[in-house]
This record gives structure tokens, C-alpha cells and sequence, in this order.
């Protein structure tokens, strides 16, 4: 029975073309890998497959130029939308977007993040949270959660001695330069889809012009979560979205 | 009658056996394989006992990390 539906006919899924073969080095279950696939998916479906430059970050996702084939730089931490400037003046034709971690974008990064998103380049920011030092071992980030356990702060995050955790998602909706603001999130399969969605707006909003865009994909780090991936897809459910609302905090883009 | 019938194949060299898909998949039509581990040394998913219970929804693949499942989908005849 089988050997009949498995026929290239009947084919409705496979990997995206532009992900390579390479092994990916991140943890199993990691949210990493659902959100690469969804770029790949997003450039294939643009058709920019030859017309795209992704921009590392410094985190986990620092070798994302492996896995996906289209050009890549690779920036110092935190400088990512800034060199993701550079291109994107110099190369208006092409789809430049930086793909980053909340370690990179919302700690070492934040001066470089808000003045580019302010400038209003034109230019999507993929922002993964997942409220945690995912590559050092699991140290507090500025996004950690009050009362979340990590390496740094045993006892649980404690506003008193670390401040509150920094929602720049809120924060980038209130700048003049930034057309399309959105939180997503992907445990499940409606919400992978959803943030499929808005990872297309917000490439189409760069190239039609618009300003800048940033995506914050709420994540897991199931290894520095020290959960299950199931559990710490359960997890960010209970607590994370309920820290960080999801939906369009701003869209102007008109598309 | 017409049924949609579906079948996955897992790349069982690239899967890392997080059970995501397990998680997802509506008819338990995809388990972890019985004590056996990939060339990485990962435990690995594979169809299981029910795997004709499947009807091709996509939803293992759409949520798999590493992108290991591929998804085939058919109208039958009964």
C-alpha cells in the first residue's frame, strides 16, 4: 500500500530545496531549525533564491551560513543589522535580512538594533527568543523571565538584582522607522504558520520599501531549559507567551 | 468511497529523535524506533504500527527541526 502513495506524484512535503544536506549542529528539538526552514521555504516561494544575503549573528545561530545556500555574512556580535545596512544601501536590489538571537540582538546588540530599525532600513530582523544564553551553557539573558532558573541566577531571575526582562519587540513598535513589528512563537503547527506568514510580510515589506521590520519568534532552548523538546514546547505555552503576547504590535506595511 | 491516505519516509541519518513529531502527529502514526540509534548515535522516528492511520496532514514534517521527513499523500478508492 504504501509503495503506492510514496511516488513523486503524491509528494506534499520535503525539505525546503535551499536547505543543504549538512547536519545542523543544534540540539534536537531546538526551534532553530523549524525557523531556517521557514526562511528557505519564504526565499524559495519569493523566488530571491539567487538575490538573497542572510547576516549572521554571534549565538547559536552563528552558523546558519551551513545550512541555508544562499550568500551569507557573517557579523560581530550584536553588529548585525549594521552591516546588514551596509549591504542593503549598497545592494538595494537584494533581499537583506539578519537572522539573530535574543543573547545577540537584545543584550550586546541593542544600540545597533534600535538605531537601524529607527534609520528605517529596509531591512527584516528575525529576532529568536528564547529568554536564554543558548550557546555559553545557559547563563540569564536580558530576556529571561522573572523567576526562571538558569546558570547565572540558580534561585530563579530576581527583579531586585536583574531588572526586568527587556521586551523589544514593545520597544521597536514605538520607533517612526520600523513598518511591521510582530511576536510569533513555534511550538505548534498552527503557530509555525502563522510565523511563516509574517517572516513573508515582513521580507516583502523590505523589498517593496516600506522600512524596517522586525519578526520575534518566541523559542525554546529545550538544553539550556534542561526540559524535554515536548516539555519545553509545554513550557514556553505556560509561560513565556504569557510574558510575551503574541500578535502584530504594529503593521503599517499595507500589504 | 474516496480516502486520503498518507505515508512519510524519515531521513533516519539526519533525524535527532527530539519527538516533536510524535507529539504532533494526530494518529500516532510515527514512534521512536525500538532501541536502535542513526550514524550520529541519535535515537530516530520511524512510521509506526499504525502507520495507516496516517492521512498526510504534514504536520510531523511541518514541525521536525531538522527538516528529516518527507510527505506523500494520495486519494484511494475503497
Amino acid at each position: 500500500m504504501n509503495e503506492d502513495i510514496i511516488s513523486p506524484e503524491n509528494l506534499v512535503y520535503e525539505k525546503p530545496k535551499l536547505m543543504n544536506d549538512t547536519p545542523m549542529h543544534y540540539c534536537a528539538g531546538c526551534s532553530h531549525g523549524v525557523v531556517h526552514k521557514l526562511v528557505a521555504e519564504v526565499i524559495e516561494e519569493m523566488g530571491m533564491e539567487e538575490k538573497t544575503v542572510g547576516v549572521c549573528p554571534v549565538g547559536c545561530a552563528v552558523f546558519a551560513y551551513r545550512y541555508l545556500d544562499i550568500d551569507w555574512q557573517e557579523a560581530a556580535h550584536g553588529r548585525a543589522p549594521a552591516v546588514a545596512t551596509a549591504i542593503k544601501r549598497l545592494w538595494p536590489d537584494r533581499l537583506v535580512f539578519t537572522y539573530q538571537g535574543d543573547g545577540d540582538l537584545a543584550c550586546i546588540g541593542t544600540c545597533e538594533t534600535i538605531h537601524a530599525l529607527n534609520r528605517g532600513e529596509n531591512i527584516p530582523i528575525i529576532f529568536i527568543n528564547n529568554a536564554i544564553y543558548g550557546m555559553t551553557g545557559g547563563q540569564m539573558a536580558p530576556t529571561t523571565l522573572i523567576g526562571q532558573k538558569t546558570a547565572t541566577c540558580p534561585y530563579g531571575r530576581d527583579s531586585k538584582i536583574h531588572g526586568y526582562p527587556l521586551k523589544i519587540t514593545e520597544l521597536a513598535a514605538q520607533l517612526d522607522g520600523t513598518c511591521y513589528v510582530t511576536r510569533q512563537s513555534v511550538e505548534t503547527v498552527a503557530a509555525i504558520r502563522q510565523t511563516k506568514k509574517a517572516i513573508r510580510k515582513a521580507f516583502e515589506a523590505s523589498m517593496h520599501g516600506k522600512g524596517s521590520s522586525l519578526v520575534e519568534v518566541v523559542s525554546t532552548c529545550n538544553s539550556g531549559w534542561k526540559m524535554s523538546p515536548v516539555k519545553a514546547n509545554e513550557w514556553l505555552e505556560e509561560h513565556m507567551l504569557e510574558f510575551y503576547h503574541k500578535g502584530d504590535l504594529k503593521d503599517t506595511t499595507g500589504l | 468511497m474516496s480516502k486520503i491516505k498518507g505515508a512519510i519516509v524519515v531521513n533516519t541519518d539526519r533525524c535527532k529523535g527530539c519527538g516533536l513529531c510524535i507529539a504532533a502527529c494526530p494518529k500516532q502514526a510515527i514512534a521512536m524506533a525500538d532501541k536502535k540509534v542513526n550514524v550520529s548515535g541519535y535515537p530516530y522516528v520511524e512510521p509506526s504500527i499504525q502507520a495507516d492511520a496516517c492521512t498526510g496532514c504534514k504536520s510531523c514534517a511541518i514541525v521536525c527541526p531538522d527538516g528529516c521527513i518527507t510527505v506523500y499523500r494520495k486519494k484511494v478508492e475503497e
